[in-house]
């Protein structure tokens, strides 16, 4: 197991005018190597919980195990779990600072006190891990490139700390349609390939659809649904209630179904639908 | 006649990178936005979207060419307040744009700045914020809100400049499902209902199905221009030049590969519905 999260309750402001309950009473585990999507309107708790994960916020109640280690003892060190647990924030480009990308990359590590071969290493790896080339980028200046390159430099100037667990606090927001399928890509392999646990935050229904192998749903600071993509997305009714959404494609088989009774409509994937329409058309078995 | 709301005449902006070379984010840019429109502005990242929208509010001024808010020159400096008041503009952050600790004192800033008279003012944010369906939220503060409540506090507060046309730059890019929805509604609302011309820079593609016309952009040039059902219809197109199509659209269009007798310009789930 490599996360195990017990009674966690986080209170904002407590015994004050505003004390608000932002995270009540979370129960989760997570298995190494999983592929975890997280969703849930604005102010759910999205935010909070993740920032639980890497020691940036402590619970106010509650325990945080990451591979056995309780990262909410007192004498846990913030640079041990940071190690362990590497935190992409939204508008993650916003933090890259350094003059060069490879010394963006190199900060995190540098300040680990690791050799200077260790972390040039460790700079040209996770640049490949992003799919960056080292050799054309590591002198230019991050703020040359564009918004899904700098985002990617942001990427692994984590990786570069050689996280066993990756959380992405919606890491495609405001990139275009090519941007986005660069970053979810190198996500993807990062999971596949390096077998990293991820934990993606996303407000794309389309996209969780894709990646995740289990998808964790928040509202009003608790999980209120945990399961396959296919099994969430069948319950459209109730996360909408929950001011989320399924995929558009979804929508559509949905709406196919009633025209169409014999045809399965727990489709999350464009590619899915076109076999299940083909199958129906071809077999002479529509309704 | 169709009235035209904003006129671009030939318009190159440039800028100057840290190599001290001169850049052009947009160039030789000829468009017509007419009033009552409904454009939505597609394109990369980097592509000159927002740098064109900041040309159509005088917030950038034309390097070459001409650009005219409601026959207005954008560089007449004496009606820059005219052409601001012509052309109002919401930003991608919610949080960036709210100035005030009570909503209806947000959306009164404008007007205000104005010089309006405080019963013309009073009557403004109360027709704004109904216009946005917020009236009941007037005296909360705003970071009680959602992220999409404040993307309408927001747009209340260009409303109550009573402007013609409304800009938004990826209005939508950091909100859940629900608050793009509620966005979306009401761009579209103010577009049929109060006859807003809507220019709607985004990335989302069933944003763009909603408009009268699409314009496409690549390092700063129109490169396509039509509306929604024909640039659709060319999904490999699109695809190559690294854009997306809604899902229907593209299902309809594997479908069609595989021999499915459909028409190609299918945006919508019910238009899907019915043609199989």
């Amino acid at each position: 197991m490599s996360i195990v999260i017990k009674n966690l309750t986080h209170i904002y402001n407590p015994k004050s005018p505003f004390e608000t309950k932002a995270l009540d009473n979370i129960n989760l585990e997570i298995d190494k190597g999983e592929f975890i999507g997280l969703i849930g309107h604005t102010g759910s708790g999205k935010s909070t919980f993740i920032q639980h994960l890497n020691g940036l916020l402590k619970p106010t109640s509650g325990k945080i195990f990451i591979n056995g280690l309780d990262i909410t003892s007192k004498d846990v060190s913030l640079k041990e779990i940071r190690q362990k647990v590497g935190l992409v924030f939204q508008y993650a480009e916003y933090q890259l600072f350094e003059e060069t990308v490879a010394k963006d990359i190199a900060f995190g590590p540098k300040n680990l006190g690791l050799s200077e071969e260790e972390i040039e290493k460790r700079v040209k790896e996770s640049m490949e891990m992003v799919g960056l080339n080292y050799e054309v980028l590591k002198d230019r200046s991050p703020f040359e490139l564009s918004g899904g390159q700098k985002r990617r430099v942001a990427i692994a100037g984590i990786l570069a700390m050689k996280p066993e667990i990756l959380i992405l606090d919606e890491p495609t927001a405001g990139l275009d349609p090519k941007g986005r399928d660069e970053i979810l890509g190198q996500i993807k392999r990062l999971h596949e390939k390096y077998k990293i646990t991820i934990i993606l935050v996303s407000h794309s229904m389309e996209d969780i659809a894709k990646l995740v192998d289990r998808l964790i749903v928040m509202y009003r600071g608790k999980i209120v649904m945990n399961g396959t993509p296919r099994e969430i997305f069948s319950k459209s009714e109730e996360l909408e209630r929950l001011g989320l959404g399924i995929p558009q494609i979804t929508y559509f088989m949905k709406a196919l179904k009633k025209k169409w009774v014999n045809i399965r409509d727990d489709v999350i994937t464009v590619d899915e639908a076109k076999e299940e329409i083909l199958r129906a058309i071809r077999g002479n078995n529509y309704d | 006649m169709k009235e035209i709301m904003v006129k671009m005449d030939n318009v190159t902006y440039e800028y100057t990178n840290n190599e001290e070379e001169r850049i052009a984010a947009v160039k030789n840019i000829n468009l017509e936005i007419y009033k009552g429109e409904f454009v939505v502005i597609l394109g990369h990242n980097g592509s000159g979207k927002s740098t064109l929208a900041k040309l159509m509010n005088a917030l950038l001024l034309p390097f070459k060419g001409k650009v005219y808010v409601n026959g207005i020159d954008t560089t007449d400096m004496n009606k820059i307040w005219d052409i601001r008041q012509t052309a109002g503009m919401v930003f991608q952050n919610p949080d960036n744009q709210i100035v005030a600790t009570i909503v209806e004192e947000d959306v009164a800033f404008g007007p205000e700045n104005q010089g309006i008279e405080p019963k013309e003012i009073r009557k403004r944010v109360d027709e704004a914020l109904a216009a946005v369906e917020m009236l009941e939220y007037k005296e909360y503060a705003p970071h009680l809100l959602s992220g999409g409540q404040k993307q309408r506090i927001a747009i209340a507060g260009v409303l109550a400049m009573k402007p013609e046309c409304i800009i938004l730059d990826e209005p939508t890019a950091m909100l859940d499902p629900s608050g793009r929805k509620e966005v979306m509604n009401t761009i579209k609302r103010l577009n049929e209902k109060e006859r807003k011309t809507i220019i709607h820079i985004t990335h989302y593609m069933d944003e763009a199905v909603l408009a009268d016309r699409i314009i496409i952009m690549e390092a700063g040039q129109i490169i396509m221009e039509g509306a929604p059902k024909e640039i659709f219809s060319q999904v490999e197109k699109l695809k190559k030049m690294g854009l997306d199509v809604p899902q229907v659209t593209e299902l309809a269009y594997k479908l069609r590969k595989e021999g499915i007798d459909i028409p190609n310009d299918i945006l919508t789930v019910e238009e899907l519905v019915s043609v199989l």
